[in-house]
């Protein structure tokens, strides 16, 4: 028994040990990519993701400091409560005070963290001004992106082929063709519908995500902070390539941005008045892939 | 095996166990069955067998995700029909059948004190509608390219134009039979509680295990009828061209969604609150005392029960819900945390000032408080609208729901087993085997599910077959946690083998005074026909 006991309080302290040391605080140093052994949220390009982020932060003090509590009451009743060390059992089954206390202080505790929450979801849910609009439409299995205050610049956004040499510079699953160019600065209004079936539009370093559903636009906006490639994925199931639908924001300064709007004007000139298709899809080196194709041709 | 080492038990050993049912036939005793303890043993069995279906999937899944690349499954398709399979074994076909279905028709009557379920027909029609069940659900993964819309079909995945094989049908169908199984059984439940008590037993006095089947089959019974209309506009949208979902015949995919979780959210519950009911007798035997706060215990699962038909919006933040619904559906969640946090205080205020022996079904019990608590903390962050909007999705949400169903649920049933088998079949555990049973278990769902929360605030998506590297090695720890886990599994069938085959025969009430509801009045195992002499309840 004494060797049971000690075993048990060993699991207790690594469990606990690997909780605490999980207090995955998001690092502004690092690169906006998820990394290998990464514990906490992506570091945040947007002042939505920054709020999420410091929200987060404070509900995993809060929720950590519960579990500890209940851990170490839970080790403590257990040796200090034992049938050696205790063999006659008391039979109290009420406290009036304990009962309340219970009741109230975790109340208290949802208040805390109901404040700041109830501004972030008012925050992040649309903006008043926007600079410019984006739509986003789902496909199976690729994004298409719209610019509907820039003469309705029009092009999709498909994972890279496994033929194509960027795959292998690139990042698996990651990359794509043609990613998704936006200002810097800028509030940007972001509406969200899909083609097909739901998909789910995900840029973790921006905070942002919205379903892609077919049949009705859903807004929300971003404003990116600094320039930098981030990247997401389809987040939501959406039938046989649902892991190889990424996104890919290229955020430039405004300058920059103008430069390239021009310069795609002309180069997907062609998509502006028919919707994309995949003969008409951009593909300097990989050729026009149907995006169903793309999986099978990394399956080994 | 264990059905008839169970009739064997019956047999002999047993002289005051002098009925009829010597005389049936094995037809008669296991196919026709209207007696609650054979209908009992019946679901657990199927309940074994869906968990250990449910497991192999689970696993062979694992092998996938162990590292980047496509390595078992031949393709998306597969994989997706891999994780509707899993899902919805372990909540239909695992965790229902041996927490509600199994422990449920053994132990109502046996803790109230009655002789048999108020409808013995019924029950019986309950279980056999679930094997014809198991059988499509199986055929949904197998035939064709498989049914892959995840548990959660929604549509238009789940349409045919997406998924347009018979195999999606077969899913549906299953749903519905096991909707009606489930119906049943909670009607059975609700008029065997509320008619059936031995005299004297007032609503008050009832075991805790009892108020939690109650509640529960209160929730099926108002939840699962929303899910079988959900299905049958699905079934018909699918088959006989409505549009109730479908955008371009003025339908809407939202609605599935509202209706499919007005029946998932409260599902939740339906599962974890009969391991409340368990997890409280467990806690008060091995303390030797009673449940601390009877009352405000049985009142926070009536409340969990309420409050859990008014938060199922929670599952949709990204679904473009108006701001104002996503404040109110955030904050109802959020409430949820108060009684769940009186239950966890009250168990261990239980063991505070008491004689704690630490036997495996405490040892899975206070293991069960702590995931449980681990699990319900992730699912207050969860509750954040906010945070949501990152963290929908992703692997964190595989982590909390894991948390507190595969780990919650799960050892809820593994407590229950320990603490009945010997009451069920008459037949020691071995006790050693048993705890190292609980060690390894612990270890490997918690090297699997723990680290999920990291990939998940890394951004990983859920239902992926194939992840971007930089999530390789979280992933392969969670892969070496779910082999344990496995393992555990099969050295838990080997403690079945060894249980049945055990010469130790059973003492009435073998966990001693701590022990105090009615069915430790009972032999072990109990006669065929129990409380033909109602007990009085002072």
């Amino acid at each position: 028994m004494p060797l049971l006991r000690r075993l048990l309080a060993a699991a207790f302290l690594a469990t606990l040990g690997t909780t605490l040391y999980g207090l995955g605080f998001a690092d502004p140093a690092l690169a906006d990519l998820p990394r290998n052994w990464q514990m906490g949220m992506q570091p945040a390009a947007s002042p939505v993701q920054e709020q999420i982020i410091s929200l987060h932060n404070l509900v995993l003090v809060i929720i950590t400091v519960i579990t500890l509590f209940v851990g170490a009451l839970l080790a403590y009743v257990i040796w200090r409560f034992s049938a050696e060390k205790n063999p006659n059992p008391s039979q109290t089954s009420h406290n009036t005070v304990l009962e309340v206390a219970w009741t109230v202080i975790p109340c208290l505790i949802l208040v805390v963290i109901a404040i700041p929450s109830f501004r972030l979801i008012y925050f992040q849910d649309r903006v008043a001004e926007a600079d410019m609009t984006l739509k986003v439409t789902g496909r199976q299995w690729y994004w298409e992106y719209t610019y509907t205050d820039a003469d309705n610049l029009n092009f999709g956004s498909r994972p890279l082929d496994s033929k194509n040499t960027r795959w292998q510079q690139g990042i698996r699953l990651l990359d794509v063709d043609e990613p998704l160019v936006l200002p810097v600065g800028k509030n940007i209004r972001i509406l969200t519908t899909s083609a097909d079936v739901i998909h789910s539009f995900f840029v973790p370093a921006l905070g942002v995500q919205r379903y892609a559903i077919p049949g009705r636009t859903i807004e929300t906006w971003v404003r990116i902070d600094r320039p930098g490639t981030f990247y997401g994925q389809c987040n939501q199931i959406c039938g046989e390539d649902h892991a190889n639908m990424p996104i890919a924001v290229r955020a430039l300064p405004e300058a920059e941005f103008t430069a390239w709007l021009a310069e795609a004007k002309k180069k997907f000139a062609a998509n502006e008045t028919a919707p994309i298709r995949a003969e008409a899809a951009p593909a300097p080196a990989q050729g026009p892939a149907p995006a169903g194709t793309v999986l099978a041709a990394v399956r080994p | 095996m264990s059905a008839q080492d169970h009739a064997a038990g019956h047999g002999h050993g047993h002289g005051h166990d002098d009925h009829h049912h010597h005389e049936l036939s094995f037809a008669q005793r296991w196919l026709f069955s209207t007696n609650h303890k054979d209908i009992g043993t019946l679901y657990i069995i199927l309940g074994l067998i869906g968990g250990i279906v449910g497991l192999i999937i689970s696993v062979m899944m694992r092998m996938e995700l162990q590292s980047p690349g496509m390595q078992v499954f031949q393709s998306g398709q597969a994989w997706n029909a891999a994780v509707t399979s899993h899902g919805l074994l372990m909540i239909f076909f695992s965790v229902m059948p041996v927490l509600i279905g199994g422990f449920g028709n053994w132990f109502i009557p046996l803790m109230i004190g009655a002789p048999d379920m108020a409808f013995p027909r019924l029950n019986n029609i309950s279980f056999w509608l679930l094997v014809p069940a198991f059988i499509l659900i199986l055929m949904g993964q197998f035939v064709g390219q498989g049914a892959g819309p995840g548990w959660t079909l929604y549509p238009p995945l789940a349409n045919s134009t997406y998924q347009s094989g018979p195999a999606m049908d077969f899913v549906l169908f299953a749903l519905h039979l096991a909707g009606i199984s489930s119906l049943l059984g909670a009607i059975n439940f609700i008029t065997t509680i509320f008619n059936m008590r031995a005299p004297g037993m007032t609503l008050h006095k009832m075991p805790l295990f009892i108020w939690a089947m109650l509640i529960t089959a209160f929730l099926l019974l108002l939840s699962v009828p929303v899910l079988a209309g959900a299905i049958t506009m699905l079934i018909t949208d699918r088959n006989f061209g409505t549009a109730f979902f479908e955008p371009s015949g003025g339908g809407d995919p939202v609605l599935f969604q509202h209706l499919f979780w007005f029946f998932g959210h409260p599902e939740v519950y339906i599962m974890i609150l009969p391991a409340f009911g368990i997890i409280s007798h467990i806690i008060s035997t091995f303390s030797r005392k009673p449940v601390f706060g009877y009352l405000g215990m049985a009142y926070a699962m009536v409340a969990i029960g309420v409050v859990g038909f008014v938060v199922w919006a929670h599952h949709m933040f990204i679904s473009g819900m108006d701001v104002d619904t996503r404040a109110y559906f955030m904050a109802a969640t959020m409430i949820i945390a108060v009684p769940t946090g009186i239950k966890i205080f009250s168990w261990i205020a239980t063991m505070w000032g008491g004689s704690i022996e630490m036997k495996t079904p405490m040892l899975w019990a206070v293991g069960f408080i702590f995931v449980f608590t681990l699990g319900g903390v992730t699912g207050v962050v969860l509750a954040n609208a906010g945070i949501d909007q990152y963290v929908h999705n992703t692997y964190y949400v595989i982590a909390h729901f894991h948390y507190v169903l595969s780990l919650g649920a799960v050892f809820g049933i593994f407590a229950g087993f320990y603490y009945w088998i010997g009451k069920m079949s008459g037949r020691q555990y071995p006790e050693q085997l048993g705890k190292i049973h609980f060690w390894m278990t612990f270890v490997g769902v918690n090297l699997t599910f723990f680290p999920m929360h990291f990939l998940g605030l890394a951004g990983m998506p859920r239902r992926y077959v194939d992840y971007p590297d930089a999530f390789a090695g979280w992933n392969m720890i969670a892969s070496i946690g779910a082999y344990i886990s496995a393992a555990s599994m099969v050295l838990f069938l080997y403690l079945i083998y060894r249980t049945f085959t055990s010469k130790e025969r059973l003492a009435d009430n073998y966990w001693g005074e701590g022990a105090t509801t009615l069915e430790w009045t009972q032999s072990s195992p109990p006669a065929f026909h129990t409380f033909e002499v109602l007990p009085r309840i002072r």
